[in-house]
């Protein structure tokens, strides 16, 4: 891992910083940063197309996008609400389209939910529809229990009755389908009738009725998701209570803590939750909240269980073999309400410790060991055989004859010592060994080095062999992401540090770092919030993991704990040496009534707020830019892919997207991986552009209300603009191919010291971001370079639009505190941009591509509307980066009201959990419309250029440069976290030297955009037209960029050298100016310039 | 480890060694300056009369090693926590046979012994503050990575963070427990900045008493029965200043020792 705020290289400071420091490393940061501001313009414009299709006004669409995707997620209550702000049908129609898979998941469940309980329309969305459903799913097991066994025959029956038809529909139909019949109404799914059976005495020809019923009152989400799945959304909504006529049954083996083997048989689309009920029921345990079920990954890696999702796509291999484990250990388990909940905790640390995964000293085994016994046959028996016994049971990793006698000492001295008692000093003990909770992953810091993340209860443990050299406790994360196989948390500036710095982790796989991130955010909610943090709103693209934890949170167990009103359960303690020998020792449990304790109203007591982004997408993901998120975007639309079905879950965080491009925090890369390759283009375009000019690769960035072009081949008109001295975009002049958007945004950044109100304002701050989204597939970049001078309108920017993208940087930050509430789980856009791709591209989907395509068009549109946008949009990255005293101020007053109700919560989401990549689209689409009206006095240029960017893996490369035109004085440029430099990537560049040097920033046209798009390939012709004013010579020169993305199996070379020769052919006069390849990993892509 | 807390500071036995007289000349020096050797010597006679007299422990004496100047700083030779004895491997090669008569008087006292015996490894107890709940170790030019891996493996119930130390000789030389989760840190950047660290780094929250001289923040927190809370510290005389913060968190003030409560 690396330091934070040590090494600059490393670590990512803010922009302001970045100034300071020298010029080169920063630059990366801020390229990035602008890049994301890209990314989301494009993907807006993405978006925007889309929705243009259907209706005309671009505002309204990303106002109206805004909502519906909040909405989406969260289900039921938006449902309602929206269809009236919602356009007509044909614009939900072309939403839909692009709704990511789990929105539209999300409303099949919203769907489920008015069934199954009258929901009250939760703002929260997906996310308490998932809570909700499991609540009844237990309610509607306490009812099962009480009742007992004989509902679950009828449902039995009549799951084999309904298994005839739907089986074979749904066999042959796809997911979709199934979530269309789901919605239908149709009698297919099971689990929720059976609930329902159950909580209702009703048969279930009437839940079958109601569930029609509620199918038409969630017409508007029926017919979402029927268009949806036209569309080719995949749909994975189970739902373990629907009740299928067809279903098929399939029989889970859960191991216990005791070591025994529970079987179950559960509907084969059951989810998690079903078999975890299931599992809970027969062990009599209320206080459920602690443990889960875990599962062994094709890797051998354990994973939890999704409660919310099907446990077949959980579940990789054949035989449905799960563990009961505890999942949060408690820090104080004497606060537990319940014996048998203490003891359980007992078995799974027994388990621990005789592993080897909670180290223990000799002492401190042998004490465990005693109470252990103790508490299993009681006082110590002078006449049983001495070591006899004892050997039987596992104390120890490698148990001596010393240990067991030092057991048997200590065992006497407790004589009298009820087995409850027992239990609870066996905890007492347990619980302040250091390892206690804390779950180890392996991992690699910046350096390459070795080391182990632990999450735990307080943080996040950073250890190198045995020791811990570093901590990072929750309140000190502002945001928690992940892009393909790294894994990232921002850290919330120090007293003496006046940026956020961002630490960056390189997991062995991108499974194991969204493991990581997901078990982080899991521990975040669970023990530091007061409620789960809602799935913010889904923002229309978002892409990246949704995923938030669903279930209660430590502060909501405890207080439903208070409301258990049974008699001690009895159970039988199963020896301990059955646990290491033998399963015969199943466990005898009495069933009594579980009584669950309702669902308690809990108040969201959000502390600091922190963002965890995922992102699924290999692409960019920088955790700060939303540059990346953008193209993403446009990709996660066009996916559905199975991930995204498990990212569905995840989603929920919607808000990823959030401005993190807009905030001007430039995010570092620490990671090593960076090849130097880039870091030297981007200098170079860098250095050319006088001002600092950001370079997005944002597939598509657009603003997403105007532009609405049709998919693949789009003209922009770029505006352009009369030079400005300041506005010097080195453009790298291409003649060949590329379309070089550049961006200068000339941004006042006001900062606010952490606690304090310092701003400081910097006059001109240029921040030139470049970032590179590769995506799985395809992906085709562009590199927008944006030059906007926002001349010293940051202030009255931030305040407009910008807050919103502000309020997420401040949520950031530590004025959660006073709201306290606010932990954002965010999974950043970028992430889920990430994610998006990154699903695209194990999926290799037409329909994906298609869709790409509109978003490099878009790209390409964006540039026209992007520099208007840009400039507004800058400012407010570059202030939420920066997090201007006001800023701050408004964040924290944002911030709190949006704990309250939700009022902007949609769009400050972000400031619970705002992406700083969705705060970046929502300021783009702010920003658009001034854009449009502004565009005049917009300085910004845009030319657009086309980013090469290797697809599959996602290398983002940020870079920042920030250039003081105006004041030397104070300019403070807060990056955002740019951690994104991944090994994988190569980059290999060649330029023409002399063609860049004539670039200036002048405004361009761009005359042509226009995306290809095959199976393998994704081609982006992109034809921009400078004109420039030298010396009072006037030069005219065109570029054509174009950008190939593909997949793994593209021939680079091939596909290189047609795209030259085309080239040449067709413009026998231009050269090749530049060829970028990037490679990811093991896909890699060329661009040509 | 149980009642990690309640047990914190309450000693049974002090090991000592005394100061041979190459200590002058011979013993390793961070500043060059004279020793007066008699001074030490009698300093360390009233130490020893206060553990023995005063606080009532059972004294055990090493008789000075000339071949070993350093032999009389024994807090590097071995660190102690619970019924384990860790025997370091000094940093200074010079003083790597320090070890071996703290070894044995460890091993009477029916301590379970562990050795360093890789030789990649070092560590000095001077880097070695254990607070109660946790070690930190610092990294210094004595101990290193390796040195502190092994103390965490000789006390696995323990966290172990490791705190750099570029400034002084060891951890403890600017730092030490005052109390149950009080750690006396001297007022120096280099203290400063290594117990922010050691903030950051634990679960555990920790006062401090911030004294102006960091080496004033050298001092022994016992907790005796029958004789309350003990900190052994440096006298007025010393550090005047940093016996005023002293004196306005304790209630008692022996010479050499100070007792509060």
């Amino acid at each position: 891992m690396t330091t934070e705020v040590g090494s600059e290289t490393e670590v990512k400071k803010e922009p302001e910083k970045a100034e300071e420091q020298p010029a080169a490393p920063e630059p990366p940061a801020t390229n990035q940063t602008d890049e994301a501001k890209a990314e989301e313009a494009a993907e807006q414009s993405n978006e925007s197309p889309a929705l243009a299709t259907d209706s005309a006004e671009a505002p309204t669409e990303a106002k109206e996008n805004q909502e519906e995707a909040q909405p989406a997620d969260n289900a039921t209550g938006q449902e309602g609400e929206d269809p009236p702000a919602s356009p007509p049908a044909s614009e939900k129609k072309g939403i839909s389209r692009f709704l990511p898979p789990w929105l539209k998941r999300q409303k099949s469940q919203s769907a489920v939910g008015p069934k199954e309980s009258q929901v009250t329309p939760k703002e929260e969305g997906g996310v308490v529809l998932v809570k909700e459903e499991g609540e009844k799913a237990e309610q509607a097991e306490a009812e099962q229990t009480s009742l007992t066994t004989a509902a679950e025959p009828q449902v039995e029956e009549e799951q084999v009755k309904g298994e005839a038809k739907p089986e074979q529909k749904e066999e042959v139909n796809s997911e979709e389908q199934e979530e269309e019949n789901h919605s239908t109404g149709s009698a297919e799914t099971q689990p929720a009738k059976e609930e329902k059976a159950a909580e209702e005495s009703q048969e279930k020809s009437t839940a079958e009725e109601e569930n029609k019923e509620t199918e038409e009152g969630g017409e508007e989400k029926k017919d979402q998701e029927e268009r949806l799945k036209p569309e080719g959304g995949h749909y994975f909504i189970k739902s373990p209570l629907k009740l299928t006529k067809k279903v098929k049954m399939v029989m889970c083996h859960v191991t216990m803590l005791d070591g025994s083997q529970f079987p179950c048989e559960v509907e084969k689309r059951a989810k998690g939750q079903y078999l975890f009920f299931k599992v809970c029921e027969a062990l009599n345990l209320l206080e459920k909240d602690y443990f889960g079920l875990s599962y062994k990954d094709n890797a051998d890696q354990m994973c939890w269980l999704d409660p919310t999702k099907e446990i077949k796509r959980q579940i990789s291999n054949a035989s449905w073999q799960l563990a009961f484990n505890v999942k949060f250990y408690p820090p104080d388990p004497s606060q537990l309400t319940e014996d048998i909940t203490r003891y359980l905790l007992c078995l799974q640390l027994r388990q621990d410790i005789a592993s080897g995964c909670l180290p223990c000293s000799f002492v401190t085994h042998s004490l465990l060991g005693s109470y252990s016994l103790q508490a299993e046959l009681g006082d110590h028996d002078p006449d049983e055989q001495r070591l006899d016994y004892i050997s039987d049971f596992q104390f120890a990793p490698s148990q001596t004859k010393e240990m067991e006698e030092k057991v048997v000492e200590l065992h006497k001295t407790h004589r009298g010592m009820t087995p409850a008692q027992a239990d609870t000093q066996f905890l007492e003990n347990a619980k302040k060994l250091s390892m206690y909770g804390v779950d180890l992953h392996h991992a690699k810091d910046s350096e390459g080095v070795d080391i182990m993340l632990g999450v735990c209860a307080n943080g996040l443990l950073i250890y190198k062999d045995r020791l811990r050299i570093n901590r990072f406790a929750w309140p000190k994360i502002l945001k928690i992401s992940y892009k393909r196989s790294n894994f990232y948390i921002k850290i919330r500036p120090g007293e003496t540090e006046q940026f956020e710095s961002t630490v960056g982790f390189k997991l062995p796989n991108h499974r194991s770092a969204k493991r990581v991130w997901k078990v982080c955010v899991e521990n975040h909610t669970f023990f530091r919030l007061m409620t789960p943090e809602a799935p913010t709103k889904a923002k229309f693209l978002t892409l990246g993991s949704k995923f938030r934890y669903s279930g209660r949170t430590q502060a909501q167990t405890r207080q439903a704990s208070t409301l258990i009103d049974r008699p001690a359960p009895y159970f039988e303690r199963t020896s301990s040496k059955r646990i290491s020998r033998s399963l015969d020792g199943a466990p005898v449990i009495n069933v009594i009534e579980a009584q669950d304790s309702g669902p308690t109203s809990v108040e969201n007591g959000r502390e600091p707020g922190l963002e965890l982004s995922s992102d699924s997408s290999k692409v960019e993901e920088e955790p700060s830019e939303g540059v990346a998120a953008t193209p993403t975007e446009g990709t996660e639309m066009k996916r559905d892919d199975p991930d995204s079905s498990q990212q569905d879950l995840e989603k929920t965080q919607e808000d990823v997207l959030k401005h993190q491009a807009s905030t001007s925090e430039l995010k570092r890369s620490f990671m090593e991986a960076t090849p130097e390759t880039r870091p030297s283009q981007w200098e170079k375009r860098l250095t050319a552009s006088p001002a600092t000019s950001l370079r997005l690769q944002a597939q598509g960035r657009s603003p997403p209300p105007r532009t609405q072009e049709p998919l693949p081949d789009l003209t922009v008109d770029t505006v352009s603009k009369s030079s400005d001295d300041k506005q010097k975009s080195d453009k790298t002049t291409l003649q060949a191919a590329e379309v070089e958007i550049e961006e200068t945004v000339v941004v006042e950044e006001i900062r606010v010291a952490p606690k304090g109100s310092v701003t400081i304002t910097t006059p001109e701050v240029v921040v030139a971001v470049e970032t590179e989204v590769e995506k799985p597939k395809e992906e085709v970049i562009e590199e927008v370079k944006e030059e906007v001078e926002a001349q010293k309108r940051s202030v009255s920017v931030s305040s407009d639009s910008h807050s919103e993208s502000e309020e997420e940087a401040g949520e950031y930050h530590p004025q959660v505190t006073v709201s306290a509430s606010v932990d954002q789980i965010k999974e950043e856009p970028e992430k889920e941009e990430a994610k998006d791709h990154e699903e695209p591209d194990q999926v290799a989907e037409p329909v994906a591509e298609p869709e790409s395509l509109p978003e490099v068009e878009v790209d390409a549109m964006p540039s026209p509307a992007v520099v208007e946008e840009t400039p507004v949009a800058e400012p407010e990255t570059a202030l939420v980066a920066e997090a201007p005293s006001e800023e701050e101020s408004t964040e924290d007053i944002l911030v709190t009201p949006d704990e309250a109700p939700n009022g902007h919560a949609e769009d400050q989401p972000g400031l619970v959990a705002v992406e700083e990549e969705e705060e970046k689209e929502e300021e783009e689409e702010e920003e658009q419309p001034r854009v449009n009206g502004d565009v005049s006095h917009a300085e910004t240029e845009r030319i657009p250029q086309v980013i090469c960017c290797s697809e599959p893996p996602v290398v983002k490369t940020e870079m920042v440069t920030i250039s003081d035109t105006f004041a030397a004085q104070k300019t403070e440029i807060a990056t955002k976290e740019v951690p994104i430099v991944h090994t994988e990537t190569k980059t290999i560049t060649y330029e023409a030297a002399q063609l860049d040097g004539s670039g200036d920033g002048e405004p361009g046209i761009l005359m042509t955009a226009q995306t290809i798009t095959s199976e393998s390939l994704c081609t982006t012709t992109t034809t921009h037209i400078t004109k420039t004013l030298k010396g009072g010579l006037s030069e005219t020169r065109i570029e054509k960029r174009i950008v190939i993305t593909g997949d793994s199996d593209i021939d680079h070379d091939q596909a290189l050298a047609q795209a030259i020769k085309e080239a040449k052919e067709q413009h026998p006069d231009m050269s090749v100016t530049r060829v970028v390849v990037h490679k990811e990993t093991e896909l890699a892509e060329e661009g040509e310039d | 480890m149980a009642g990690v807390m309640a047990d914190f500071g309450n000693f049974t036995h002090a090991v000592v060694r005394a100061i041979p007289s190459s200590l002058a000349k011979e013993a390793l020096r961070m500043n060059v300056s004279d020793v007066d050797l008699e001074k030490a010597q009698r300093e360390h006679e009233v130490y020893v009369g206060v553990l023995k007299q005063k606080l009532g422990l059972e004294v055990i004496e090493l008789p000075a090693d000339e071949s070993l100047p350093d032999c009389v700083f024994v807090e590097d030779a071995a660190v102690v926590c619970g019924d384990t004895a860790l025997i370091t491997r000094p940093g200074a090669e010079s003083r790597r046979k320090e070890t071996a008569a703290m070894q044995r008087a460890l091993k009477e006292l029916g301590l379970n012994i562990v050795e360093m015996s890789d030789e990649n490894a070092t560590l000095d107890g001077g880097d070695v503050l254990f607070t109660g709940r946790e070690f930190f170790v610092g990294l210094s030019k004595r101990t290193n990575q390796r040195g502190a891996e092994i103390l965490a493996d000789a006390f696995k119930d323990y966290a172990v963070s490791t705190v750099p130390v570029t400034d002084g000789l060891h951890l403890k030389s600017f730092c030490s427990m005052g109390g149950p989760g009080l750690i006396v840190i001297g007022s120096s950047e280099p203290a400063q900045k290594a117990l922010k660290i050691m903030q950051q780094m634990s679960d555990h929250r920790y006062d401090k008493l911030t004294v102006p001289d960091d080496i004033a923040a050298n001092t022994i927190y016992m907790n005796l029965p029958g004789k309350g809370h003990v900190l052994l510290h440096c006298t007025p005389e010393e550090f005047p200043e940093s016996a005023k913060v002293s004196a306005h968190t304790h209630t008692h003030t022996h010479t050499h020792t100070h007792t509060y409560r």
